[in-house]
Parts: structure tokens; sequence; C-alpha cells
């Protein structure tokens, strides 16, 4: 409140009008000298030549409901092959009038995430809640009480397959890879030289490998008379590997705690297993964090290569409707919907990662 | 322990260091057993299924056509040279996609951080797309396009003299052998040597005089120059091999079959991604105090970037963008879902027909794990190499 400015003066004060604003910011950000106005003036070009064709095609040629005679009449995009096949797309063989029950699962599996993204949640009830809930939509899956029908694991496909490969290969690797990295970080030469033989071996070969081990060698290991279902023996493969990488986040984490923290524990008598129970563990694994979060986004995306020993995966079963011979040649538009719900998933638990790093930054 | 005095006292399992011994030796044992129970199940299982066992297969006659290969191979090789062709394959597309991927990664990081909005908005997006599609799904699309969008032979699309389109593949014209070029890579190879002892005469003299020695220029001259030089002398040959329709599809010329082009498409614009992220934290991480202090002390700006922030940001990026270049190896092995006769994809095909899948994926594991013992190797040598000198 200075009334006894003059207003003039107020206004002398002010930038001109073409460095400030809307108009400045153009300036600044777009024509910068001349070779940013030629880049700018590239990239526009560029977009304008190329989206609105992608526009019409994508949204005003398209047919989104229809029948395969239609698209190939059409010019633009023939989403049709999703809307007629979605349900076959998401859940694949799975009984047609029970197929509320993947849904269901997944409903829980999203309700529990969404739970658990608030970090003032996270407590051992919510521990417990996933532990109940995870069971809860295995049970869902396979059926076989309450009335409900028992499903077999080789009719589990789609959207669910996915979703269990990643969420229970991440569960089960996770203590694996913190043992994996406590014995790495050991001071016993022969269960620190097991523990780096293991890693390295495993970050050193492709997932692929891996897989056809699970799906073709898995079985002579075992005595005769006794098989393991497919999906079990790719999510043993997946874990396995995923263990390998989380162990060396873990490492990271336990690498980063100073000497002090473990002496303290020492100096109150603290034994090995509690020291890394109360002390080492709960720092260190908050520091890894946000690594651990981009192993989960690899683990998805990479359950995606059980196509390739014949699992029906989210890609498997779009795959199959592309091989029937009615709707063959829409690769595009089937493949661009997949990559879509993969692009979903992952964006937001990057998201999500950022966020966390974020928070935790703050704290240090 | 420091307690000497009385050892006695001391139970055994209270001795931290009998103690790990007991647990090693315990770990040891399981290990053991587990893996004795294993190899007895295996021996048992392939007796009963009649499986041989053994390498003895990599002699034996193949009995299968590769799609391309580096080296001459016929169905009536033995199954040994199938899986070098294999292999030769694999660090093929590995190569070229290395190079393209640090070349594609390097310009989109650098436009990550572009001033102009636009520019780095592109980039931005571009990074987050890629890096959230897994890369078997980018594979099978680039595959489908290839595929499913291209004429067959008959219809080829033209776009230029020479070269043509079609779902083949992409054909087009190359140079016609003659001796000339054989000369013409000695002459290259005679100009590197040669640029390089001219630089390091160039750094000697201007260490002791002073005087500055146009070395780029130079160079370029003579690894360029030398190769024409000798090109003009054998006249200039020009003939080209063009690709020739005929019957049921092109002879001659050079093919890039759509399997190949999807996989290096790919692997290439999927990894790229990292790189640019890689790139991007790289500079990043060189202080605006550097570049500052650089100009302070006039060198132009060609200079700070070559003198001062590189050297500085490679010691950032090169050990992620190694772990990403095996990435890419490794990924390669996806060739196999796409039908590219990568090594997974034709030890698969062994696997197949001999069933001795145990020496199958024994040998993938370990051609994959020498590629990445001996990047490792070479990066442990690097890091030691430009490791900061603390003083």
């Amino acid at each position: 409140m200075q009334p006894e400015t003059p207003r003039n003066l107020d206004q002398e004060i002010r930038p001109p009008v073409t460095h400030i604003g809307i108009i400045g910011w153009i300036r600044e950000n777009l024509f910068d000298g001349w070779l940013n106005t030629l880049l700018t003036l590239l990239i526009v070009y560029f977009l304008s030549r190329v989206i609105p064709p992608l526009f019409r095609w994508m949204f005003i040629d398209s047919v989104w409901v229809g029948s395969p005679q239609e698209c190939r009449q059409a010019t633009g995009a023939c989403w049709s092959i999703i809307t007629a096949n979605l349900r076959f797309i998401l859940f694949g063989f799975y009984p047609y009038n029970q197929q509320w029950r993947p849904l269901a699962a997944m409903l829980m599996l999203f309700g529990l995430l969404s739970l658990s993204r608030d970090r003032n949640r996270w407590s051992k009830r919510l521990g417990y809640a996933w532990l109940f809930g995870l069971l809860a939509m295995g049970f869902l899956m396979k059926g076989g009480f309450f009335g409900l029908s028992e499903v077999e694991s080789s009719k589990w496909g789609g959207l669910p397959l996915t979703l269990l490969l990643s969420v229970f290969g991440l569960t089960a690797a996770y203590p694996l890879g913190i043992l994996l990295a406590l014995g790495r970080r050991s001071k016993m030469p022969m269960i620190k030289a097991l523990c780096v033989v293991y890693i390295e071996l495993i970050r050193g070969v492709p997932l692929i490998s891996l897989l056809f081990m699970g799906s073709i060698i898995f079985p002579l290991f075992l005595p005769e008379g006794i098989t393991i279902n497919k999906i079990l023996r790719a999510q043993v493969a997946i874990i396995l590997f995923t263990a390998a990488y989380i162990a060396e986040v873990v490492r990271g984490g336990l690498q980063g705690m100073s000497r002090g923290q473990y002496e303290a524990a020492e100096s109150i008598g603290l034994n090995y297993y509690l020291t890394m129970r109360l002390v080492i563990l709960p720092q260190a694994l908050k520091i890894v964090i946000p690594p651990t979060v981009s192993i989960l986004i690899s683990a998805f995306k990479d359950t995606s290569l059980v196509v390739i020993i014949a699992l029906f995966d989210l890609l498997k079963t779009t795959q199959s409707v592309l091989s029937n011979p009615e709707w063959m040649g829409f690769s595009k538009e089937a493949y661009i919907f997949i990559a879509l719900l993969y692009f979903l998933g992952c964006f937001s638990m990057a998201n999500y990662s950022r966020k966390l790093e974020k928070e935790l930054s703050i704290g240090r | 322990m420091e307690n000497k005095g009385s050892p006695e006292s001391v139970p055994f399992w209270f001795d931290p260091k009998k103690r790990s011994v007991a647990a090693q030796i315990g770990t040891l044992f399981l290990v053991g057993l587990l893996s004795w129970y294993l190899i007895s199940n295996v021996l048992n299982n392939l007796e009963k299924q009649n499986i041989a066992t053994g390498f003895g297969f990599l002699q034996k006659e193949s009995a299968f056509e590769i799609g391309e290969s580096l080296i001459s191979y016929s169905a009536a090789d033995t199954y040994a040279k199938a899986l070098l062709a294999g292999v030769l394959n694999t660090v093929k597309v590995a190569l070229i996609g290395i190079v393209l991927t640090i070349v594609l990664g390097a310009l989109v990081g650098i436009a990550r951080l572009s001033k102009n909005w636009l520019v780095s908005r592109l980039a931005g997006s571009y990074i987050e797309v890629m890096q959230d599609i897994p890369v078997l799904l980018q594979l099978f699309f680039w595959y489908a396009i290839f595929y499913e969008s291209l004429p067959p032979p008959r219809q080829a699309l033209n776009p230029m003299r020479g070269v043509f389109m079609c779902n083949r593949g992409v054909m087009f014209a190359v140079p016609e052998f003659h001796a000339a070029y054989l000369y013409m890579l000695s002459a290259f190879a005679l100009g590197v040597f040669l640029s390089f002892c001219l630089k390091r005469w160039a750094r000697k003299r201007q260490e002791t005089t002073g005087k500055h020695f146009p070395v780029f220029k130079s160079c370029a001259l003579l690894v360029i120059g030398l190769p024409l030089i000798v090109w003009s002398a054998f006249g200039a040959p020009m003939k080209m091999n063009v690709p020739k329709f005929s019957g049921f599809n092109f002879e001659g010329g050079f093919t890039l079959s759509p399997e190949f082009m999807a996989l290096l498409m790919g692997l290439t614009l999927y990894t790229a991604a990292f790189v640019a992220e890689v790139v991007r934290a790289g500079i990043q991480s060189v202080g605006k105090g550097q570049r500052e202090a650089a100009m302070s002390i006039g060198l132009k700006s060609g200079q700070v970037l070559t003198l001062v922030i590189l050297p500085q940001a490679l010691r950032v990026i090169f050990p992620p963008l190694t772990s990403q270049m095996l990435n890419l190896t490794k990924n390669s092995s996806l060739a196999v879902a796409i039908g590219f006769p990568d090594f997974v994809s034709v030890a698969n095909t062994t696997i197949n027909q001999t069933g001795q899948s145990i020496e199958g994926v024994a040998l993938i594991m370990i051609v994959y794990l020498f590629f990445s013992l001996a990047t490792s190797a070479f990066m442990n040598w690097y890091n030691r190499h430009v490791a900061m000198v603390e003083r």
C-alpha cells in the first residue's frame, strides 16, 4: 500500500511487453536465436504434417464398432478389433461366464495399490491386507470352493496373467533379493562367493534363456511323475531373474549405510540378525525404494516375454486374435491398444516413483 | 573377539569364527545335496527318455536353413556352423544397434536439455513413451508395419532409383566388387594411422613450443582424401549391382530383411530412450562452475565442450551406458519371436531337433555370459583408466 507512488513511475518500471507474459515466454523458449527459431519452425512444420493425418486415421475415419468387412472398407483405424475381442484379449481362455472372477481379482489389486499410494498408510496392517489380498486373488482365480467352479491354471490368460506374473514375481523375489544382497556383503567367503556367482550369472544372461530353462529343462530336474504347471515354471524363472536385480539394488542401499550405524548397533549389544532387522535394513530399504519401483516396472514389461514360451499373457491373446483370418492385417491397431495398457501401467508407476523420490529426499 | 585369556570359557557355538565356518560348511552341504538330487533326477530322466548327452551333436548335420547369414551356410553343414552363424548374426545386430543407439540417444539426451521448449518436450515424450512399452511389443509392432504395410515383391515400391521396398525387405543397389575397393580400404587404414601419429606429434609440439596445429582438419583430409585419391587412380569404378525382379523375388543388390530391420529398429528406438536419460544425467552432473571457469580462461565454446565438459560427463555416462549396451545385446535374443536367425533362435531350433535342451540352454547362457564378462572387464579397465586422480 503506497498511495504516494506516482502511477506513471509504476508503468515505467514494467518491462516491455515483448519480454513478459505469453509473448515473452514464446520469445524466450521458442525463438531465442536463429538456431532455435529454425528448430521451432521445422518441428512445427513436421507436426503439422504428421498430426492431422494421424488424428484422422485414429478418430475420424476409424471404425469403432463393426464387422471386419466394414473395417476393410474404411480408410481409418479399425478399433473394432479391440471392441469385438476385448474380453478374449483381457481374459484369454478363462471360462466366459466366470470372467467376473479375474476382473474382481484385478479390481482388488488396483484397490490395494491405490491404498498403498500414500506412504503414511504403510503399516503392518497394510502388509497383512496385501498378504490376505494376494491369497484371496489366487483363490478367486483358481476357485473350487464356496460354489465357485474350479478353473485350471492352464486356462488363465490375458491381463490377469500379466499382473499375476509381475506382482507375485516381485513379492517372492524381494525377500530372496535381500538375502542375496546380505550374502554378497557377508564376511563368510563361501557364502559371498555363492551369492556373487549367482547374481552375476543371472544378470549376465537374457531372461529368455531362463524362461527356456523353466519351460524345457525344469521338468527334467524333477523326479519322474511329478509335473509342475507351465505358469508356475515361468513364474519361478521370473522370480530367480528379478531377485538378482533386486539384490544389486539392495546392495547399493547397504553400501550407502555409514559404518557408524553398524558400530552403534554393535555397541548396544545387537547381534547380526537384530542389527540387520532393526537398524540397517529399515534404512537401506527406504533409500532404495525408487530403484525398486523401476525394477517393478521392468518386471512388468518383461512378463511379455512369456509369449515366447507360449503362455497366454496379454500379448499372446492379442496375437491369437490377429491370427484369426477374419481379423488378420489389423496388427497396428491391436498392438497400439496393448501398448497403451502397458504405457498406462508403467507411466503411473514411474510417476509414483518420482513422487516418492521427492518425498524421500526432503527428509534427508 | 579379544578375550584371549579364557578361550575355553566360550562354547564353540558362541565363537563367531567357528560359527561362521560351521554355517559355510552347512550351506555348501545343502547346496551340494540339492545339486546332487537335481543332477541324479536329470540323469535318470534323460535315460528314461532316451536323450543323448554331451556336445557330440555339434558335429552332426543340422538339416535346417538359416534365413540370412554372414558366413556361407547351408542345411548340409554342422550344428556348430549353424550356431556360429547365429552368433555372428547376434554380433551384427548388436554392433549396428549399439552405434545407432549411441547416436540417437546422444541426440535425444541433448535435445532433452535444449532451451527450446518444443524440442525438449518432444524429446521428453519420446523418452517416456519408449521406456514404458515392452521392447518385445515394439518389435512385433515394427515387424507388423514392415510386413503388413509394404506391398508384395511384384508391386514393390520404388522410392528412388535402385531402391525397392516390399514385404520381403528393402533392396538397394551396392557398388559391384572391384579390386580398387580393397586398396581404398588399406588407404583408409593408413589415413587413420597417419592421423594418429599426426595428433601425437601436434600435441608434443604444442606442449614444447605452444604452437597450435589444425589437427582435426588435416586428419579429416587424410582419412577421406587418401581413399579418394586411390579411387580416382583406379579410374573411379562406378558400376553398381542393382536389384532386379525376376520370377518371385528380387535378385542382386543388397537386401535388408524385414526381420532384421524390425529388430534393429525396435532395439535402437527402445534403448536410445534409456541412453538419452543417461546422457542427460551425465551432462547435468557437470557443475555450472566448470563451464563458467572454462569460459573465463578464454576457451572457445567448442573447446569448453571437448576439453572440460565432455571428459567429466563421459566419466559419469560411461558405466550406465555400457550396461545399456549390454541390455541391447541381451534383448537382441528376442529376435527368436519375430524369426530373425540370431543365436538364441538357432539354438532353439537345435534344441527342438536334437532334444538336448540342457546343452542348448547352457550354450546360450555361456555365449551371453561371455559377452557380459568381456564387457565388464573392459569397463573395469576403462574405469581405472579415467578414474579421477584425487590430490
